[in-house]
């Protein structure tokens, strides 16, 4: 039976709309909240179906996204990314995660305040969005960090996107409340997701932010992916696998 | 011998899957494979080998086995998987590639499907699986592998193997997470060469594999496995050496080594 043939429409507002009854709808926060974010324009009558499906909707909606940004939130992306993960495990197809964090951003908000820094995440989830495919998820995951998913990547074109996205916000004005213009980096860390294999998200996400690191670690506003094939294995590594005496003969 | 007495599911059975790999080839990866899976049939478990080497399976040679159903013919849907899965001499039950199985060493979407739907059967049937994959690190193997709830790698003292091994813990690592990979040692020429040969490994994991994962990797020693004449004697009678020569040196060695598998 539907929520609405239960409800004869009286004084214009379905029965379980009215505050007066034992059983209504308690929706004024949730109505609020949704004006609040600019998503306050809902399908249909009040009451109806059509409207309700469209206040979920939107709750939804409000839910995955980040207040701030208006990115895919950790929630959101937590689920894409378990989502893609599986995908490529049974596709093959290749998949890039990016992990994205801003270089040196608590300088920033030491420096300028925490509204310069607001700005400053705005402005690079915008130049984020700004150069990703519509199909591509970007996510604030943290304060100044983000992540990335590109579907279907290949790994030819993997690094010139990462240094796409890294020279998009170097090349970036933000322009202060004071006038003031201000420039940032980030530093990109990126790996595809393990192809045909069985494998978790938080492997994946691991190996990306081991190349976040590496790009931190090498000097900022720069780009690290990582390497392949993984399977090679160095002279240097080699010298140490058999550094022991009991190869002293075998190898020379 | 080659009858079908598949254990039936039991309630609450998880069979512990261990893939069983080497990276290189020839260090007697599927020799072990058998003799392991004997060894845990004596001490209880239901185990299940499966011929994991699409490509070039020979575990039906170490057996001694050419049963006229194989894996093959469960992938193209020709018979049942209860068909399919043998008892072995040595008091375990076998799931083998055959022969023909050549178009199958390419992992293509149909061969992925096939592997993890045989694997979901035969999980709650069994105490253990035992998966003998390839040599290499081919996709079919890193694809096997990760179907596993554990990792055996088997290497010898000579540097190519170990090199292989390394290559295989090092990609295992990184793109599967595994942080906990057992070390199995063939072909031993003196007691305590397979304790240094893991310390080395675990060495040149620590210095170049685990920086940066946030869990470091631990190579857990297995055991070692003498060079020993009966191995070529059990092998050339297609016999498994638990049960043709179980008083030698690498018989006993094998047997402590699935004592520690099961710890």
């Amino acid at each position: 039976m539907s929520l609405l043939q239960s409800c004869p429409n009286v004084n214009s507002k379905p029965l379980f709309l009215q505050p007066a009854v034992p059983d209504a709808l308690r929706l004024e926060q949730a109505l609020s909240l949704l004006s609040q974010s600019g998503q306050g324009q809902l399908a249909g009558a009040e009451g109806s179906m059509p409207w309700l499906q469209s206040l979920i909707d939107a709750l939804c909606d409000l839910s995955s996204r980040d207040g701030l940004t208006g990115l895919a939130n950790r929630r959101n992306f937590e689920n894409a990314i378990a989502r893609e993960s599986d995908r490529v495990a049974r596709s093959g197809e290749p998949a890039l995660l990016l992990m994205v964090d801003i270089d040196h951003f608590k300088r920033i908000n030491d420096h300028h305040g925490h509204v310069a820094g607001d700005l400053v995440i705005k402005a690079v989830a915008d130049a984020l969005n700004a150069t990703v495919r519509p199909m591509d998820l970007v996510a604030r995951i943290g304060g100044e960090e983000f992540a990335i998913i590109l579907p279907n990547c290949p790994p030819a074109f993997g690094s010139a996107v990462a240094e796409r996205i890294r020279a998009r916000v170097e090349g970036q004005v933000i322009a202060l409340v004071s006038g003031q213009p201000l420039g940032c980096t980030i530093s990109i860390g990126g790996a595809y997701a393990p192809q045909w294999v069985r494998s978790t998200p938080s492997v994946w996400m691991e190996r990306a932010d081991l190349q976040l690191y590496r790009a931190k670690s090498e000097g900022r506003n720069r780009t690290c992916l990582e390497p392949t094939p993984v399977s090679v294995v160095s002279a240097e590594e080699k010298g140490l696998l058999f550094a022991s005496s009991i190869f002293g003969e075998d190898l020379s | 011998m080659n009858t079908t007495t598949a254990p039936r599911a039991v309630a609450g059975r998880r069979a512990r899957i261990t893939a069983i790999t080497s990276g290189k080839g020839g260090v007697g990866k599927t020799f072990l494979s058998a003799n392991l899976a004997a060894a845990l049939a004596r001490q209880g478990e239901k185990v299940l080998v499966l011929d994991a080497d699409l490509g070039l399976a020979n575990l039906d040679v170490v057996l001694n086995l050419f049963p006229k159903i194989t894996l093959h013919d469960v992938f193209t849907g020709k018979n049942t998987l209860d068909q399919a899965i043998l008892e072995a001499p040595g008091g375990f039950s076998v799931l083998l590639a055959g022969s023909g199985m050549v178009e199958y060493s390419r992992l293509t979407p149909e061969v992925r499907e096939q592997l993890v739907s045989v694997v979901q059967q035969v999980v709650p049937r069994f105490d253990r699986i035992l998966l003998d994959t390839g040599a290499g690190i081919s996709d079919v193997v890193l694809y096997t592998v990760s179907l596993a709830d554990e990792v055996l790698i088997v290497a010898t003292p000579e540097p190519t193997s170990l090199t292989d091994a390394y290559a295989t813990i090092k990609v295992l690592a990184t793109t599967q997470g595994r942080r906990d990979i057992r070390v199995l040692v063939n072909q031993v020429s003196k007691p305590g060469e397979g304790r240094v040969i893991r310390g080395q490994l675990q060495q040149v994991v620590d210095r170049f594999v685990s920086p940066g994962l946030e869990v470091p990797v631990k190579l857990e020693f297995v055991g070692e496995v003498p060079i020993d004449p009966s191995v070529r004697d059990a092998v050339k009678r297609r016999q498994l050496l638990l049960e043709c020569l179980p008083g030698s040196a690498a018989a006993q060695a094998v047997i402590a080594a699935a004592t520690r598998l099961r710890a």
